[in-house]
């Protein structure tokens, strides 16, 4: 019974890692470095887009994907009464 | 007031500060010394782990490496950021419930086997002491420069304050110590960043402010583009290296940053496991005002820079220019003997040869700063060099006094007498490295890039798999970290210090950089860990109740022996 609800938190938590994680490999070696030279094409202000991705924009996602992940997490230790405060 | 005297009042008053801080924050216990005694805030463990992070390299070298390889500049500040995206989600809650004081230490319980630690031992000291030394040499270049010390002079004060601290708080100084030198190294970075955006781009916000436009409205990224072909360097936003390597080289700095120990070993610092996750969430968010800020920097002095020298007289250079020269730092040599400065990419006509490392400190002079301003980035790049050999200086010890001794010499050891082995191997480290930096042996430079492939190499796959693998056993662990690190060893020996016959560029295996192969090595070790794993017997069950107790966060207790 235990084991199960421990189960399923680790299922979820895997979930929640493959979708962050894609998102991670999409902004820095996908938009940063595999498809920089087409982003280049398009323009922001005075950046080339795979530019800005490689030195900015991937750094900016990089901080929001770990507070997402907080969030997440605290909501999900919550749910399967993991969460320490309340103990 | 002058430039010097300024900068002994700012170093004065912060190495005041941290020494302060240091007596203030004495360990007494040896859960003290190694992890802070367990109860650090997740606030105060992300500023803690921002300035243990943030090095030398990252405060002095990196927006001068960026600011002269342009694009492929970007691998350290993707690599360098990224890497905490997989300390947060994939290491550090599990590393904390796990709950022990070190690394090796993970890596000893959970692969059941003290061979497996001490392959950990010798991994940790490898990538500390490389780290390490080239911090003092760091310490060392500022000393010189702004205070006008000898360097040798200068690593051997460096030397005194981090031995002061380190030895007498262990963890539990290092922490607050480098709390304070996060507040001062960002400041003293940003402030020159601000000024310098406003002066040429009006805008307030560098990170924003680069991609802004000058006064007649070109863009700075295109005026800089445009000098770059007009002096036959590679397109600023395009780079040179090949797109495989870029790849390669951001992985291994991402795998590396998340298998470094002294970062690891921050986040047993903190109560509980969701405190080590908002502890990463912090660290990042501060590491990221100087990440993105650093390559806004990169393009103003690199276009300062330019513009400066270019074409001009040498005999109407400023006084940086001159100062700079008598360090050996920046080199002329007027080949066509016209007076003027021929700055371009042919290197058989180029006349002028700045060295990357000084531009971060270079910047705020040749941008005209005021005094003060100089003199707050040379204190900077102190807090920057300090705080990281600390943590690097507290792995080292931890790993000696408690990895080697307590756990396998001499298990019977007291609580004091371990407290002291720990005090005198941190003295023997800073001596080490203070020798390595007075001393700098060819390798340092080299080697401290690649301290990233090596952790890559190594830590990584063996904690990843001890932490997702249930069924990863000793054996497996130990010979892919094994095969991993020996497998970075020789191509970095082969193709950095031209051992095994050594070879250049064009003998990379597929156009591999060294400090690009870490991601190979990395991968190498995972398979191999995982074949072998799938032919020896599993581990025993206890093990694996290990495993499924670190995926749960509750009842992380604290940090024990």
């Amino acid at each position: 019974m235990v084991s199960e609800n421990k189960k399923k938190y680790w299922n979820k938590n895997l979930k929640y890692l493959a979708i962050l994680l894609s998102i991670w490999f999409l902004v820095s070696f996908v938009f940063g470095i595999l498809l920089v030279a087409e982003l280049n094409l398009i323009r922001i202000g005075g950046f080339k887009l795979g530019f800005w991705f490689a030195q900015q924009g991937a750094i900016y996602v990089f901080v929001m994907l770990i507070f997402v992940y907080i969030k997440l997490m605290n909501k999900l230790d919550k749910e399967f009464g993991f969460n320490e405060d309340e103990k | 007031m002058s430039i010097q005297v300024w900068t002994w009042i700012l170093v004065g008053i912060t190495f005041t500060l941290y020494i302060g801080i240091a007596i203030w924050s004495r360990a007494v216990s040896t859960k003290e010394f190694y992890v802070a005694g367990g109860g650090v805030s997740p606030l105060a463990n992300g500023l803690a782990t921002a300035a243990d992070w943030m090095s030398a390299a990252s405060f002095i070298s990196m927006a001068g490496l960026i600011s002269f390889n342009g694009y492929d500049g970007s691998v350290y500040l993707m690599g360098w950021t990224g890497g905490y995206v997989l300390l947060a989600l994939l290491l550090a809650p599990y590393l904390r419930k796990f709950g022990k004081f070190t690394v090796p230490d993970f890596i000893g319980d959970r692969y059941y086997s003290n061979v497996a630690r001490s392959v950990a031992v010798f991994c940790a000291l490898l990538v500390s002491f490389t780290y390490v030394a080239g911090q003092m040499r760091g310490v060392g270049l500022v000393f010189s420069r702004f205070l006008e010390v000898d360097i040798n002079t200068g690593v051997v004060i460096g030397m005194i304050i981090v031995l002061f601290y380190a030895v007498l708080g262990g963890m539990k100084g290092i922490t607050y110590t480098q709390v304070a030198q996060y507040c001062v190294l960002i400041f003293a970075f940003m402030v020159p960043a601000i000024f310098i955006s406003i002066q040429m781009t009006g805008n307030l916000i560098p990170q924003l402010g680069f991609g802004g436009a000058d006064e007649n409205g070109i863009y700075l990224l295109d005026k800089l583009d445009r000098l770059h072909r007009e002096l036959g360097f590679a397109e600023y936003t395009s780079g040179s290296k090949s797109t495989l390597d870029v790849f390669l080289i951001t992985a291994a700095l991402m795998f590396g940053t998340a298998g470094l120990p002294h970062v690891i070993v921050r986040f047993f610092t903190v109560k509980k496991v969701a405190d080590a996750r908002k502890s990463a969430g912090y660290a990042l968010l501060l590491i990221a005002i100087l990440y993105t800020a650093a390559p806004a920097i990169s393009v103003f002095s690199r276009t300062n820079l330019i513009e400066t020298v270019s074409n001009q007289e040498y005999k109407k250079m400023p006084e940086w220019f001159g100062n700079w020269e008598k360090t050996g730092l920046i080199q002329f040599d007027d080949k066509n003997k016209d007076g003027l400065i021929q700055y371009v990419a042919d290197a058989k006509k180029n006349e002028l040869i700045v060295d990357k490392d000084i531009m971060v400190l270079a910047n705020p002079e040749i941008a005209g700063l005021p005094n003060w301003v100089v003199a707050l980035v040379a204190a900077g790049a102190l807090a920057a060099a300090l705080s990281t050999a600390a943590g690097l200086l507290l792995v080292i010890s931890a790993a000696v006094s408690h990895d080697l001794i307590k756990k396998m010499i001499n298990p019977n050891i007291t609580e004091k007498g371990e407290l002291l082995v720990a005090r005198l191997a941190a003295v023997v480290a800073v001596c080490v490295a203070g020798y390595f930096g007075i001393h700098p042996p060819d390798f340092v430079a080299a080697t401290v890039a690649l301290a990233f492939g090596l952790a890559a190499a190594s830590f990584f796959p063996a904690i990843i798999l001890g932490i997702f693998s249930k069924r990863m056993n000793s054996e497996g662990a130990i010979s892919g970290m094994i095969i991993g690190i020996l497998l970075m060893l020789f191509y970095m020996m082969k193709f950095k210090f031209d051992w095994f016959g050594g070879g250049t560029k064009e003998d990379w295996w597929f156009g591999i950089s060294p400090e690009g192969f870490g991601t190979i090595a990395m991968i190498a070790n995972f398979i191999i860990s995982i074949i072998v794993s799938k032919f020896m017997k599993a581990p025993p069950k206890e093990v694996m109740e290990i495993v499924e107790n670190i995926r749960i966060p509750i009842g992380a207790g604290e940090a024990t022996h």
